[in-house]
């Protein structure tokens, strides 16, 4: 059965805290915590890109699956701040990991589900044998409109995976897709930040598509909430996953090991696949996890995976999401994270 | 940085490819075709390490024009486990802390742009170990 | 070879001249060499000159100088070798006479670097572009390495950098043609403001703009022209790695050191035998370093000499009378230059304030980039 053979994540070392955006625009910042719960996020440094975190993650991923990367026959990055317009990320982050050049990349973008999608791809070319393994990324520097609600959560990171048939350390059960038009929130061609449509994301949108998408593979799988020790869902905030994972009939017990948000932030195109890394660095042989993405625009995208009982000893060949998170090296400045996330404008 | 001469050193910044000498073991970053300590030309490719100490190093105040918002950055020469030197910067760390003997990891990085619209350029920079 | 001499001296005022050219400073060097020989013709020019092509988006300046002293016709080389690129030109020029080739040969240099370019970024590339530059180091940069390196190694300190600048300044208050001409207090260099850690703004070479030249004939035909020449009896060149990362020991100048001992080897002399010398101390370190390299002192002894006043005017070898580099001002194709300028007229005992009694053998060394190049002229007083 085909599934993960080496997963890994990276997410960037800078924290701001809500407190410290909330002084910045005169908010309270203890309304700002109740509602979001979000306490700090990740800022990425002037040299770090989606492409740099996913070669991060990339390395890790490999360390943990042992395999040559000359045999990776497929690259897929999903994000929504590819750094070129255009020209992929995937062929920078191919030629740094050693892949290549026999290799088929694309980059993909679809709000915060591209990192899913890119697995979802892997995935496919590897069950249908056309690549002996295949890796799909998910990570982001996404931008948060000063003074704006998304400013709070809005952060970098992410997470690669690699699919392969042999070796497997976590089998790929099941996947389900939800789509439909929902413009929720989006970025036209040449703005610099994205638009939203307020309490429009909530229900209509992420409600709407997370909720879908896990009870179709749930009915599809015939299997239920309680048979799985883990799920994680996309973090836009710290409520909103909580709440869904609620709602599907999930514990918070189950939710906990895959909630970075209130730490991390939402990375977007990284954010599920961080959270589900956060879950394998802990997943012992056997325990069904539970993942469900949403990209705005709007899509979900589900898997069930379960682990075997090659997973734990591979957890340790590379940094854990825990060890990150516990680890930042400084909480900035609002104007320190402003220059970083290049908000000032300056002369070229 | 037009684009030619950017891509003829991806194999050395990208992946740390370094030459080793047939003749006498020597070390070069990057490889060169004549080695210079026993002028022999048969030069294998190794791939160096993505860790090393630092020999030397300093605090950049008054940067190029390029680097300018990036400013103070510490830059250090990092001799690897191989035994070759580098030289790049030290981040994610306050500048003053790089020392000489500080264990450093290489993490891949954008080291710099072309302004707005020119390319982007990749490579190596060293994190404190531990960080 | 046949033996060579000094005959001629021009120098322009060292500084930022807004209202000269990169030519008019060429011109007025060279006249100025030519009018103290009191002759006007020339068979050879050579011009150090390290960067006009990205400071005035000029090249080819041999025909330029030739062209605009009015002798478009004579041979004229541009040399290049960074910051060394003065010193490498009178060390072509010297091979041109002793060789026989030709018997009146200027060698002058020229740098013009106040007309708006990104100095930073252009004095750069005498380092590794693709090894160094690319990173985001500066020439400041480098040194500031090469000063840690130093200082872990012979536990050389901030002070000991500070004392360089001081004499500098001290020296150059008293050199009319100098860019900075006020003495600077020890507390003063140690407070300006950092460059590249241990470095700061007075541990620095400035900006400058300005030319030099000196003109060469065969000795035998010296009198012809001054009845005060000067013998040029050795010149030693020496290359290192490009790069500070490739160099065996970032503390070590091994270029300036293998230059020295050639033209002290080919001079029959040894250290002890120069009594007044200009080195190139584009930055504090790089004085302490030539120090040591040149043998003036032991190795790791460096830091002492200029606080004890070894290298002081009265002291037991004065280096960079001038003002140095550092006071003097670097415009850095006609350093090398300047430098010979400075000794000839301390040979032939024309140095006003600033002359070292009785000096008969002089010494002038002259570096390009992080050390990667080096040249060395021993002069004689005849």
């Amino acid at each position: 059965m085909p599934g993960i053979v080496g997963y890994g994540a990276f997410i960037p070392r800078n924290r701001i805290r809500s407190e410290e955006i909330a002084r910045q625009w005169g908010k309270d910042a203890a309304s700002i915590q109740r509602g979001l719960l979000l306490k700090e996020k990740s800022v990425p440094g002037l040299d770090e890109d989606t492409i740099t975190i996913s070669v991060a993650a990339g390395r890790a991923a490999l360390a943990r699956a042992g395999i040559d990367p000359q045999k990776v026959g497929a690259l897929y990055i999903g994000s929504e701040s590819h750094p070129y317009a255009v020209k992929p990320s995937g062929t920078v982050v191919l030629e740094a990991l050693g892949m290549g050049p026999e290799i088929h990349v694309a980059d993909f973008e679809f709000a915060c589900k591209a990192g899913t999608e890119a697995m979802s791809v892997a995935l496919a070319m590897v069950e249908s044998g056309r690549a002996e393994y295949a890796m799909g990324i998910g990570a982001d520097t996404s931008q948060g409109a000063p003074n704006d609600a998304l400013e709070f959560s809005a952060s970098a990171g992410g997470a690669a995976y690699i699919f392969g048939k042999a070796h497997v350390l976590v089998e790929v059960l099941e996947t389900y897709s939800f789509t439909s038009d929902t413009p929720d929130f989006w970025r036209r061609e040449g703005e610099f930040y994205p638009r939203h449509a307020g309490r429009f994301t909530g229900e209509p949108a992420y409600f709407h598509h997370v909720l879908s998408a896990t009870r179709g593979i749930l009915e599809r799988s015939g299997l239920k909430p309680s048979d799985f020790r883990y799920a994680v869902f996309h973090m836009p905030n710290g409520k909103f996953p909580l709440a869904a994972g609620k709602q599907l009939g999930f514990t918070d017990k189950q939710l906990e090991t895959g909630w970075v948000v209130n730490l991390m932030g939402n990375t977007y195109s990284g954010s599920s696949p961080t959270g589900l890394a956060a879950v394998l660095d802990e997943a012992h042989p056997g325990d069904l996890i539970l993942i469900t993405s949403f990209g705005s625009g709007a899509g979900s995208d589900s898997f069930i995976l379960r682990a075997t009982e090659l997973l734990p000893e591979r957890q340790s060949l590379a940094p854990t999401v825990r060890s990150m998170l516990d680890h930042p090296r400084k909480y900035l400045s609002y104007g320190e994270y402003a220059k970083l996330r290049r908000k000032i404008i300056v002369n070229d | 940085m037009p684009s030619p001469r950017y891509v003829r050193e991806i194999p050395s910044r990208y992946r740390l490819e370094a030459g080793r000498c047939a003749g006498c073991g020597r070390v070069l970053y990057p490889a060169r075709k004549v080695c210079p300590s026993c002028r022999g030309q048969e030069i294998q490719t190794i791939r160096l390490s993505r860790k090393g100490t630092v020999v030397t190093s300093t605090v950049i105040h008054v940067p190029p024009d390029e680097f300018l918002n990036e400013a103070p950055y510490a830059m250090a020469v990092v001799e690897t486990p191989e035994g070759a030197r580098l030289m790049t910067q030290i981040v994610d760390c306050d500048p003053s802390s790089v020392t000489p003997g500080m264990s450093v990891d290489l993490e891949f990085r954008l080291v710099r742009e072309e302004r707005k619209s020119g390319i982007l350029c990749y490579g190596h920079k060293g994190v404190p170990s531990g960080a | 070879m046949r033996e060579v001499a000094v005959i001629g001296t021009g120098m322009t005022r060292f500084g930022e001249l807004w209202d000269s050219s990169l030519r008019d400073l060429c011109v007025e060097a060279a006249l100025g060499a030519l009018t103290s020989a009191g002759t006007d013709t020339l068979d050879s020019i050579y011009l150090g000159n390290m960067s006009a092509g990205q400071f005035v988006a000029q090249e080819h300046l041999g025909p330029l100088m030739a062209d605009y002293l009015g002798m478009a016709g004579v041979p004229a080389t541009r040399v290049e070798s960074a910051c060394a690129s003065g010193g490498m030109a009178l060390r072509s020029a010297f091979l041109e006479v002793a060789s026989g080739m030709s018997d009146l040969v200027l060698a002058a240099g020229v740098e013009k670097m106040n007309d708006g370019a990104d100095v930073t970024g252009v004095l750069a590339t005498a380092s590794d572009q693709e090894v160094e530059v690319y990173y985001g180091v500066t020439f400041p940069g480098l040194y500031a390495m090469i000063a840690r390196a130093h200082m872990e190694k012979y536990g050389t300190t901030e002070e000991d950098l500070s004392w360089v600048s001081v004499k500098a300044h001290r020296n150059g208050a008293r050199n009319r043609k100098a860019q900075f001409r006020r003495a600077v207090s020890l507390e003063e260099v140690m407070s300006s403001s950092m460059v590249a850690e241990p470095l700061r703004l007075l541990h620095c070479s400035p900006v400058t703009d300005g030319a030099a030249a000196v003109l060469l004939c065969p000795l035998e035909r010296a009198r012809e022209f001054t009845d005060r020449p000067v013998k040029i009896l050795a010149s030693g060149a020496a290359s290192s790695t490009l790069s500070l990362s490739h160099r065996k020991d970032p503390a070590d100048l091994d270029a300036v050191e293998l230059s020295g001992r050639r033209a002290y080897k080919m001079a029959g002399l040894a250290p002890s035998d120069i009594q007044v010398a200009e080195v190139h101390d584009c930055f504090a370190i790089a004085e302490i370093c030539c120090y040591e390299a040149l043998g003036f002192v032991e190795q790791g002894k460096g830091k002492d000499a200029a606080r004890d006043g070894l290298t002081d005017l009265g002291g037991k070898i004065p280096v960079n009378t001038s003002g140095g580099l550092k006071s003097k001002g670097h415009p850095v194709g006609a350093t090398g230059i300047a430098q010979a300028v400075t000794i000839v007229e301390q040979l032939r005992g024309e140095a006003g304030e600033s002359q070292v009694e009785g000096a008969r053998i002089g010494l002038t060394q002259n570096m390009g980039g992080s050390g990667a190049s080096s040249v060395v002229h021993i002069f004689q007083g005849v």
